[in-house]
């Protein structure tokens, strides 16, 4: 499903070189719930950039679902984040001035389908993430899980590939967090392939596989067959 | 994306900023009305006197005599130049000024001493009775033709045939009244009075002629009729000066001249002002710029959230593009709108022909969706060229 090959990514930061990814490999399978772990700095972000297609790789091959991605141009790098990569992000990502609705409704305007299409897809997306009621409501009149909740019902709406989340529960009080940890888990039961991206040891013990990362490079990937109950 | 959403989300990024919307739209609003208004009076004001021109005749010609030495141009003359070479018809004018009385009453009157060509050559229509004919001439008969304001004046009615009344110390017969001018015209007819020119030449002490105005056979033949004419004159007109031929002592006009020439002025002046309407237009795209400049870097966030679910640079090219089209188009037609009602409220108001023309409109139309195009093509630009990443960043 995912394979990274020898990815490297590097940066200029005040005169010096710094290697956020660093010769790394890396395959996930479909179905697969990986959690990837680090602290600050450790190229988790950059990581997840190149696996959400927001920015290319230096060097090395990303192929998704069989295509190759490094060989993309920006139109088609734009096309795979629509179609095959749903984003979560930590600070939520909505529109302010949209509705709920009109927010999971958004990469189904930019595929060009129609509004009758739009609305019942969005429906069914607000409705796994038990947000319908609250569908016409704008984000400013949301709590934050409820927030989440919705930008997760606007990463599943296109039915991608990977549901990417990056922090999820950074922004969010423990009840919330939660929740949307159970919400995850329940996608991931549903058969969704999810990529967490996080720097909670709690956290990423609630995903089936762990990669570590410190200074761009892979230091443990272990698998927990088993149900591992969070503290 | 389709084109439909785009123009939606225009719309609602325009709607969401209400004021900030119409204040960049003003400077549009603002130079399309300067360009429609400015324009349609300037048009309306050729289009009146062209029409006056025009309501004299294209295929008039007037010679004015101006050597001091005496000529020798007669009645029986220019008689005989009559009906050939080009030449249809010819009027003969003497005229003068004097005070009208009949029984208290007076009024000031511009007098014509006329032949019985005159009412055809100068388009002079009469309403009740007859013009002066050529056994007036002949006779040198005291007749009058007079205006409607004359008869008004002196009478109190219009229906005054048989009636007469004092004017260069002689007592007149009033044969015919004209129609009531409603041209609205400076040189009104309703002061006129027209007598036999013999008559004239001799009460008036005018025994040479100075000015006739001429009938060319059809406005094709105007040129061939000032040819016969400059022949004759040539011949009994004693030049200023031997040395130039801007002094051969006479002019001769034709109103497609001097139509021409006015044309050519007040097109002039049209593009003038319409240029420096324009000026203000291309301001206000400016500010439309300045305006999408900035809401291109307060909405870099949603450009990167855009941009990271599946936005493509045209999707947010046209996105931007289509908002600084749709302000300065609906600039344009508001501008359009007051310009068109402060235009129809001018008309009744200084009594001028004046419309907003469809090339007048369209043009406006057209430049203000220029304007928003040039001027939003770089703002635009500058959104769509944002990476997801330092987007998704921007706080």
């Amino acid at each position: 499903m995912i394979e990274l090959r020898n990815i490297r990514k590097t940066y200029e930061l005040g005169g010096e070189t710094v290697h956020a990814v660093d010769n790394l490999t890396l395959t996930i399978d479909e179905h697969e719930f990986v959690a990837i772990i680090g602290a600050s700095g450790s190229g988790k972000s950059t990581l997840m950039n190149i696996i959400g297609c927001l920015d290319g790789a230096d060097e090395g091959d990303y192929i998704l679902r069989g295509q190759d991605i490094a060989s993309f141009s920006e139109r088609e790098m734009a096309t795979i984040r629509n179609r095959e990569i749903g984003f979560i992000f930590q600070q939520f990502n909505l529109l302010q001035k949209l509705t709920a609705l009109e927010n999971v409704e958004l990469p189904l305007i930019y595929q060009g389908h129609g509004l009758g299409h739009r609305k019942k897809r969005a429906i069914e997306a607000l409705t796994r993430v038990g947000l319908a009621p609250r569908m016409s409501h704008r984000p400013n009149q949301l709590s934050g899980g409820q927030q989440q909740r919705v930008a997760i019902a606007r990463a599943l709406v296109t039915d991608p590939a990977i549901i990417l989340a990056d922090e999820p529960t950074g922004n969010l009080d423990s009840g919330s967090s939660r929740e949307i940890m159970a919400l995850l888990k329940e996608l991931h039961a549903a058969g969704n392939t999810i990529v967490l991206i996080t720097h909670d040891d709690h956290i990423a013990a609630q995903a089936d596989r762990r990669v570590r990362l410190v200074d761009g490079k892979i230091v443990s990937d272990s698998k927990f067959p088993e149900e591992v109950t969070a503290s | 994306m389709k084109i439909t959403q785009a123009i939606k989300m225009a719309f609602s990024a325009i709607l969401s900023n209400k004021m900030r919307s119409f204040l960049t739209m003003l400077g549009i609003i603002i130079g399309v009305l300067s360009v429609t208004l400015l324009v349609g009076i300037v048009q309306g004001a050729t289009d009146s006197v062209t029409t006056q021109i025009e309501d004299i005749g294209g295929s008039k010609l007037i010679v004015n005599i101006i050597s001091p030495r005496p000529s020798f141009i007669s009645l029986e003359d220019l008689e005989s130049l009559e009906n050939k070479d080009g030449i249809a018809k010819i009027a003969p004018t003497v005229s003068g000024v004097d005070m009208a009385t009949s029984e208290g009453s007076s009024i000031d009157v511009d007098i014509s001493g006329v032949t019985a060509d005159s009412s055809t050559v100068d388009g002079v229509k009469v309403g009740s009775g007859r013009f002066v004919e050529d056994i007036d001439n002949e006779d040198r008969l005291a007749v009058a033709v007079i205006g409607t304001k004359i008869a008004k004046e002196l009478y109190g009615q219009t229906d005054v045939i048989g009636n007469t009344f004092t004017m260069l110390g002689r007592s007149f017969t009033i044969i015919g009244v004209l129609e009531a001018d409603e041209t609205g015209n400076i040189n009104s007819t309703d002061t006129n009075v027209y007598i036999p020119i013999t008559l004239a030449q001799r009460l008036l002490k005018q025994s040479t002629i100075t000015s006739f105005n001429v009938t060319a056979t059809s406005v094709e033949n105007v040129a061939q009729a000032r040819k016969t004419l400059e022949a004759y004159l040539d011949r009994n007109v004693k030049p200023i000066s031997y040395e130039s031929d801007d002094d051969k002592g006479y002019f001769v006009f034709n109103m497609g001249d001097i139509l021409t020439a006015f044309n050519n002025v007040m097109g002039t002046m049209s593009a003038l002002l319409g240029g420096i309407a324009g000026i203000s237009l291309v301001v206000g795209g400016i500010g439309i710029m300045n305006i999408m400049l900035v809401s291109v870097t307060e909405r870099t966030r949603e450009i990167g959230i855009r941009k990271a679910i599946g936005a493509k640079h045209s999707d947010i090219l046209i996105q931007f593009l289509i908002e600084a089209v749709a302000i300065s188009v609906l600039g344009g037609i508001i501008g359009l709108a007051l310009g068109g009602v402060t235009l129809y409220a001018l008309r009744d108001i200084m009594d001028l022909d004046l419309k907003l023309s469809f090339p007048v409109s369209a043009l406006a139309i057209g430049f203000s969706l220029a304007i928003g195009v040039i001027f939003g093509i770089y703002p635009a630009n500058k959104a769509a060229k944002l990476r997801p990443i330092d987007a998704l960043r921007y706080e």
